[in-house]
Order: structure tokens, then C-alpha cells, then sequence
């Protein structure tokens, strides 16, 4: 074995053992009740509780229905913001007049946490199916609109006189330049966008849903459930990091030239 | 007139430059990078522009190229005033501007893609000129596996696959090393030994424009104004050597002279063909 090999198999076992003793140390707290005063471990489930819990929602026919109704809500909601974000970065980072007329109300909006929207939008939608799509469409719509227009202002001004002196039009400008050149930044948006998408749904389905993997946690608070409220925790963590990661495999894959290795001489 | 002898003397590429005057900058920070310029270049021509740093040879590069408007004078390209940017008068910038996005092959392609030429001709077409220039094998690889010269080199292919009737250089070997920068100038020597378009080219190299030049432009520090034009008598082809003899020697020292009698102060930041002062 090469002493790299070795290296890299030590700081694997330190990573393992670190989460193997959080693991430890959570369970031996909610076994002993721990009460600091502060916060208490008194009603916390212990991770084998937890493990349990998990086993037992799998096997049941639940899980399906809270994970496509969280996948159908966070799926609407984000392809119409990834759609119209994209599209009003675009107009808006091409052109001035667009800008001017664009920008006023989305500046105004922008301040206003996604969450804050919920009240209202279960008074504006009356289907709560349409107010928590709304929620997760205002969630991701900032992050990929503001990232779109951040990339398309910064496209190199000599690459887009270079294609106007190679007889380029304004539509092929925008086609052949100015969407490649800032697709790693409208990427990055839409990973961002993703991420926020998620925790509104969560956020909205706790207060307003009924399926979903948000309200499975709030219903399991309610029902007194408590290492369901974990395991729905768990769940929308993975959910969220698993199409972060999608994301970014795909964004990868469509700007293939972002990721090569330096010139060779 | 036969197809033959178009190809040895070209009929287009002709430029007239009339009292030329260019302002750049808004405000109380606009300030005369051109003034009063005057000079024709005949068709088939290369010559080179001159002059210290910011003294506008760029800027005047741009409006040839379209991209700024003069405020003052006439900018004629055979007899046409110049407006906007257009396939005929290809620039190239000092960094290349390939698109990262796009293999040498696509990028030399882009010109006839967006005139319309079908993918297969437009591939023939720009194998051809990759071909020309030496990079027939590196056809697949983005520009950023391709090292400076080979970077400028596609960047040189790009324009000449339009068929330009200007190529407007805009110090395209300045940051390029010394053998490179050598190699690159006998590549431009030989290309436009066999394209014959006419070559405007923008240096404050004395050396390189000696070597690449028919007659060599010299401007004056801001705002720029045309001192002297210098007739370079050398027979080409030229070989590298020729900056050994003492006729260029001479010549040099003449142009140093110019050069540094005009000097005063600092030198300026440079000026990009695209208008405004770079913000670094």
C-alpha cells in the first residue's frame, strides 16, 4: 500500500468514527433522559428508535404517497420558476428597456421571504395543491432569475463583438454566446434555486398539506410519533441533497468545457 | 481579369481614412483618442500602426472594424462608409475571444454557420483553413487545451474562413513569448502571402513592424495623430535574419526616435478596440 493510499484510508476512518460518536452520543443522551436545562433529551427518539421507525414506514404504503406528492409539488413548482427565471434573467440581462421594465416589481418582491408567502397564498389559491406549488415556484424563482441575469452582464463583452464581426445576429448572439457563456452561472442558480425550493415545500406542506413529507413530520408531532419526526427529517434532507446533486451532474454534463484540465504546451 | 491574377493583386480591401477624429469616454471623463487622422492603405496592403501605449491605434482598429463610430471624418472601406460590424472586416484581439464552449473545428466554423453554409461544407470549409494554419489535428480540442499560439492561430483561421477583405489585428502576439511571437509573425507572413487580403496591424513592437510591414503607420501620444508614414523597403519574402542587417538597424533608430521624442510623462493605459478604457 502507497502511504497516500495509507493517508487517505486513516482520514476515512477519523470521518467514519466522528459520525459513528455523534451517532453514540445522541443515543446514550436520549436513553438517559439528558435534561441541560437549556435543551432536553427527554422526548428526543434514540437513533435505533429512529432506524426502527424508518424500517417500518418503508414497508408501509405511505412513504409512496408523502414522497410523490412532495416530488409532484417541488417538480411543478420548480420547472415553471426555472422556466420563467431563466427566461426574465435572459430579457432582463440583455436588454435595457426590459431591465427598466422588469426589474422594479421582481426588486420589490425579492426581500419577501418565500415562507412569508404562505398565509396569503392559501387565501389567493383555492386549491392548497396550487398555494404550496406557488410557495416552492417563489422559492427557486429568485435564486435562477437573479443568477441568470448575474451571468448573462457578465459575458465577456469581446466575445460578443467577435460574433457580430463573424456576421452574428442578436438571435444568434443569444443562442451561440450569451447562453453558453452564462450557463455556469444560471447552473449554479438553479442548484441554489433547488435547495430553497425544497425547504419552502417543506415549510408549506407543514402548515397547509396533506400528504407530503413535510406534513408526515408535523403530523408525527402532532401524533405524538416522535422518531417519525426524524425520520421525515432524514428524509427531507436526502430528498434535498439528491436533486442538488442531480443538478449539478447535469449542469456538468450540458457545459462539458467547464471542467477541463488547464492548456497544454 | 482572370481568377489567377485576383488571387496575387486583390481589386477590395481598400481603406480611406478621412480627418478620422474619435472620442471616447461620457461626460467630463471624454477625452479625443483620434484626432484628424488621414491615410489610404491599397488593397493586398499590410501595414502596421504604431505609436505608445493609449495613443488611440486601437481605438482607431475598432472603428475600422466597426464597433466604435468616429465623431468626426469619413472611415471608407472600398468607397463604402464603414457601419457596424460585418464579416468583411475581421478583427483579431490580443487575447483570443474563442468561445470556450466550442472545439477549434466549431469555432473556425462559426462564420459560415451563421451565413447560412451547410454543416458539411462549413466543416470542409474551416478543415481547410485549420489545415492552412497547421492545426489540422487539433480540430477537436476546446481552446483551453491549446496553448497561446495555437489559440491565436484558430482565432486567425476564424476570421480568415470569412474571406475577409480587411484583417484588423489587434496586437495579436503581445502576449505571446519571443520564439512564439517569432513563429507567429512568418505564419502571418506566409497566410497572407497566399490569402492576399489586406492587413492592418496593430503593434508598439518596432521590430515586429518592420519585419511584418509594407508601410508602417506612426501615431502620436493622446490624442493620436498620424506623425510620419514609413515605406518599409525590404523584398519579400522576408527572412527572419533581416533584423540583423544595417538598412534595419537604421530604420529602427528612425523609428525610436520618433517614438521617444514624443514621449511625455507616463504611459497610458491601454485602449481596447471596443470603446471605452479597460476598468483594471
Amino acid at each position: 500500500m502507497t502511504s497516500s493510499a495509507r493517508s487517505s484510508l486513516a482520514s476515512w476512518l477519523l470521518k467514519l468514527t466522528s459520525i459513528a460518536a455523534c451517532l453514540l452520543v445522541w443515543q446514550a443522551a436520549s436513553k438517559f433522559r439528558i435534561n441541560l436545562g437549556v435543551v432536553t433529551f427527554t422526548n428526543v427518539p434514540a437513533p435505533t428508535d429512529v432506524l426502527e421507525a424508518a424500517v417500518a414506514l418503508a414497508q408501509s404504503s405511505k412513504v409512496f404517497d408523502h414522497v410523490s406528492s412532495s416530488l409532484r409539488r417541488v417538480g411543478v413548482g420548480y420547472v415553471i420558476a426555472a422556466c420563467l427565471g431563466i427566461a426574465l434573467g435572459l430579457a432582463v440581462g440583455r436588454s435595457r428597456r426590459a431591465a427598466d421594465l422588469l426589474l422594479p416589481p421582481l426588486e420589490l418582491l425579492r426581500p419577501i421571504p418565500a415562507v412569508a408567502w404562505i398565509p396569503l397564498a392559501v387565501l389567493m389559491f383555492p386549491s392548497s395543491e396550487a398555494s404550496m406549488i406557488y410557495i416552492t415556484f417563489i422559492g427557486a424563482l429568485f435564486p435562477i432569475l437573479l443568477n441568470t441575469v448575474h451571468g448573462v452582464e457578465n459575458v465577456d463583452a469581446r466575445l460578443i463583438a467577435s460574433a457580430q464581426s463573424l456576421g452574428a445576429s442578436r438571435g444568434a448572439i443569444l443562442r451561440e454566446v450569451v447562453i453558453p457563456a452564462a450557463a455556469p452561472s444560471i447552473v449554479t442558480g438553479l442548484a441554489i434555486g433547488m435547495g430553497t425550493s425544497w425547504f419552502c415545500l417543506v415549510t408549506a406542506e407543514m402548515i397547509s398539506g396533506q400528504f407530503g413529507i413535510g406534513y408526515y413530520t408535523w403530523e408525527s408531532y402532532i401524533l405524538q410519533n416522535y422518531p417519525d419526526i426524524v425520520v421525515g427529517m432524514v428524509l427531507i434532507g436526502v430528498l434535498g441533497m439528491g436533486s442538488s446533486v442531480l443538478l449539478r451532474w447535469l449542469g456538468a454534463r450540458l457545459t462539458p468545457w467547464n471542467n477541463l484540465e488547464g492548456a497544454r504546451r | 481579369m482572370s481568377g489567377e491574377e485576383r488571387l496575387t493583386k486583390p481589386e477590395l480591401g481598400r481603406i480611406e481614412a478621412e480627418h478620422v477624429s474619435i472620442r471616447l469616454g461620457f461626460g467630463h471623463q471624454a477625452f479625443e483618442a483620434v484626432q484628424d487622422v488621414s491615410f489610404d492603405v491599397e488593397p493586398g496592403e499590410l501595414v502596421c500602426l504604431i505609436g505608445p501605449s493609449g495613443c488611440g491605434k486601437s481605438t482607431l482598429l475598432g472603428a475600422l472594424a466597426g464597433h466604435i463610430t468616429p465623431s468626426g471624418g469619413t472611415l471608407k472601406v472600398d468607397g463604402l462608409a464603414v457601419r457596424g460590424p460585418h464579416p468583411d472586416r475581421g478583427i483579431v484581439f490580443q487575447h483570443h475571444t474563442l468561445f470556450p464552449w466550442k472545439s477549434a473545428l466549431a469555432n473556425v466554423a462559426f462564420g459560415p454557420k451563421m451565413r447560412g453554409v451547410p454543416k458539411a461544407e462549413r466543416k470542409r470549409q474551416a478543415i481547410e483553413i485549420l489545415d492552412l494554419i497547421g492545426l489540422g489535428d487539433f480540430a477537436d480540442r476546446y481552446p483551453k487545451q491549446l496553448s497561446g499560439g495555437m489559440q491565436q492561430r484558430v482565432e486567425i483561421a476564424r476570421v480568415l474562413v470569412n474571406k475577409p477583405r480587411l484583417l484588423l489585428m489587434d496586437e495579436p502576439f503581445g502576449a505571446l513569448d519571443a520564439l512564439t511571437r517569432l513563429m507567429m509573425q512568418e505564419l502571418l507572413l506566409e497566410i497572407w502571402a497566399r490569402v492576399r487580403t489586406t492587413v492592418l496591424f496593430v503593434t508598439h513592437d518596432i521590430d515586429e513592424a518592420l519585419f511584418l510591414a509594407d508601410r508602417i503607420i506612426v501615431m502620436t501620444p493622446r490624442p493620436g495623430r498620424l506623425l510620419e508614414i514609413i515605406r518599409v523597403p525590404f523584398v519579400r519574402p522576408r527572412p527572419a535574419e533581416i533584423v540583423a542587417t544595417a538598412e534595419f538597424g537604421e530604420l529602427k533608430r528612425h523609428c525610436l526616435e520618433l517614438l521617444r521624442g514624443r514621449q511625455n510623462g507616463f504611459p497610458l493605459p491601454r485602449l481596447s478596440p471596443l470603446g471605452s478604457p479597460p476598468q483594471s
